[in-house]
């Protein structure tokens, strides 16, 4: 009977125990250990969302490299492109320049050695005309040196000029 | 939940019962002790002829409460610790030490500790049986043996838990250490597994503070109550008065944080036919004492489970001295037996308190969550 007959003493100092108790550590115990361990949950939660974006924004700035990289190789293949067709115009350029110049060279050349041929030949002309006329004055001084030959000769002359 | 737990508690209240009177019964056929082996409890009047080794007597003293701490008895000296007693009678308040008894007549101004059952161990007036005394009640205020366990296992809570307390207010956001991360992990389980799923996650938070101090007094108080030694071995959560106070608690708290639903549902039940609520409202007085055997069902159980803890292993040791009384050498024998048993039992007896304090706990949130929740539609 004394096990299930509970004292009235002991349910109040149990009474006031327990509630002190209660007190005591809702107050100093259990309101400051569930702060801490809310607090820690939000900056571990945080945390995990920081890592979870600077993820993301790593992934994002992967993708932003492969479209620098791809828009690079793009942008130096246009430049290349562009470079070997002004290269190609610039040689083909100097080609047309260099065959024009050498061109107008060889037209000046044959120009000029047309000229000199024709300078050369009109000198040559010339000159054979001199020698031919000295020749000829030489011819006719020892041929008209007798008298009777200048005789034929004018009468020669004068076939000549009556024939023409 | 509550059927089985309930079903659970009546096995465990029938084999205390059953337990409770075998050891009895082997304490009324006791045999002799021989004087050299009587390192248990036993009353001075024991040593003055040839001493009977009572066990029923001896369990029950060592569950019941005390008007003093008896830690062991060495040859013919008792080593006690005396307790204060405190008294109200008859408008008057008396105080001393409860050694104050130790005398020829066991009485001091006027009070006796009664000697036999029923209500042993309770303090009266001397010569309250004699005719032309008057009868009038006294009301024992004493710090007794449960009392004072109750006092240093609450300071024991308050000193740990405000340095666990400290620790997290020093290293905020910091991995938890030692004490700390022990209790964490009990902290946590109480938060999430037991008042989070149990009362649900809008309102958990107002009474996570009562489910972590009744599991953690219930828990520590069923430690201590295993340590034999002081200030151990007290039987405090098997005392029906401390866990009553717990369950009363647990019923205030459900009655005042009750919401509209959960009345309505005790006066007009839900899914019931009409003609059991009327003309004669069968089903709300069924539900009203519902309401009432929640909290008897958490007192009794725990109650219940935690004595039955105790009278078991104590049945163990008494065996050993009642074989020894028979033959010292079939004593020995039996005491290895026995050992094995108590140490079988005293592990159990370590899951039994993590269990009972988790059960206390658990039960206590359902009927809050049971009490704040929306009404749920079959």
């Amino acid at each position: 009977m004394e096990l299930v007959s509970p004292g009235i003493g002991l349910i109040f100092w149990m009474t006031l125990a327990f509630l002190a108790v209660l007190f005591i550590l809702g107050k100093y115990a259990w309101k400051p250990i569930m702060k801490a361990l809310k607090e820690r949950e939000l900056t571990i939660h945080e945390a995990l969302n920081a890592a979870e974006r600077a993820r993301e924004e790593i992934t994002q700035l992967q993708v932003n490299n492969e479209i620098l990289i791809r828009e690079a190789k793009n942008e130096r293949d246009l430049l290349l492109g562009e470079a070997r067709k002004l290269k190609d115009s610039i040689i083909e350029e100097a080609r047309q320049k260099a065959s024009e110049e050498a061109n107008r060279i060889v037209i000046n050349a044959k120009e000029s050695i047309h000229y000199e041929k024709m300078a050369a030949m009109s000198e040559l002309k010339n000159q054979l005309a001199d020698l031919s006329l000295e020749i000829a004055k030489k011819i006719l001084k020892r041929e008209l040196a007798d008298p009777q030959k200048q005789e034929a000769f004018v009468n020669e002359l004068l076939t000549d000029v009556k024939f023409n | 939940m509550h059927g089985k737990g309930t079903l659970v508690n009546f096995i465990a209240f029938v084999g205390f019962f059953l337990f409770g009177q075998m050891a009895y019964s082997h304490g009324q056929e006791g045999t002799s002790l021989e004087p050299w082996d009587s390192t248990k409890h036993k009353t001075e009047k024991e040593f003055a002829g040839k001493e009977k080794f009572d066990a029923g007597k001896l369990i029950i003293e060592h569950v019941t409460d005390n008007h003093e701490w008896h830690i062991v008895t060495l040859g013919r000296t008792h080593i006690t610790i005396p307790l204060p007693v405190i008294l109200y009678y008859d408008g008057h308040l008396y105080s001393f030490w409860s050694n104050r008894f130790h005398n020829p007549e066991h009485a001091y101004r006027g009070f006796v500790i009664q000697e036999d059952s029923p209500d042993r161990g309770k303090i009266i007036r001397a010569g309250i049986h004699n005719p032309g005394v008057a009868i009038l009640p006294v009301y024992d205020f004493s710090i007794t043996k449960t009392v004072f366990a109750v006092l240093f296992s609450s300071l024991l809570l308050i000193l740990i838990f405000i340095s666990v307390a400290n620790t997290y207010k020093s290293t905020p956001d910091k991995a938890p250490k030692g004490l700390q991360n022990a209790m964490e992990v009990i902290i946590l389980f109480i938060r999430d597994d037991i008042a989070k799923s149990s009362i649900g996650e809008k309102r958990y938070e107002k009474y996570v503070p009562y489910l972590l101090t009744i599991f953690f007094f219930i828990f520590f108080n069923n430690l201590l109550g295993i340590i034999p030694l002081f200030p151990g071995g007290a039987n405090v959560t098997g005392n029906i008065a401390v866990t009553g106070v717990m369950a009363a608690c647990t019923l205030v708290i459900t009655t005042f944080s009750a919401n509209r639903h959960y009345w309505i549902d005790i006066i007009n039940t839900p899914g019931v036919p009409w003609w059991l609520k009327l003309p004669v409202p069968l089903m709300p007085v069924v539900e009203f004492i519902g309401v009432l055997t929640k909290p008897f069902v958490l007192m009794v159980r725990l109650f219940a489970n935690m004595l039955a803890g105790h009278i078991i292993i104590l049945g163990f040791i008494s065996i050993i001295f009642i074989f020894g009384g028979m033959a010292v050498a079939l004593g020995y024998g039996v005491s290895i037996v026995s050992l094995a048993f108590m140490v079988f039992m005293d592990l159990l007896e370590i899951l039994v308190a993590l269990i009972q304090a988790y059960v206390f706990t658990l039960l206590s949130a359902l009927y809050f969550g049971l009490a704040i929740g929306e009404p749920k539609h079959h």
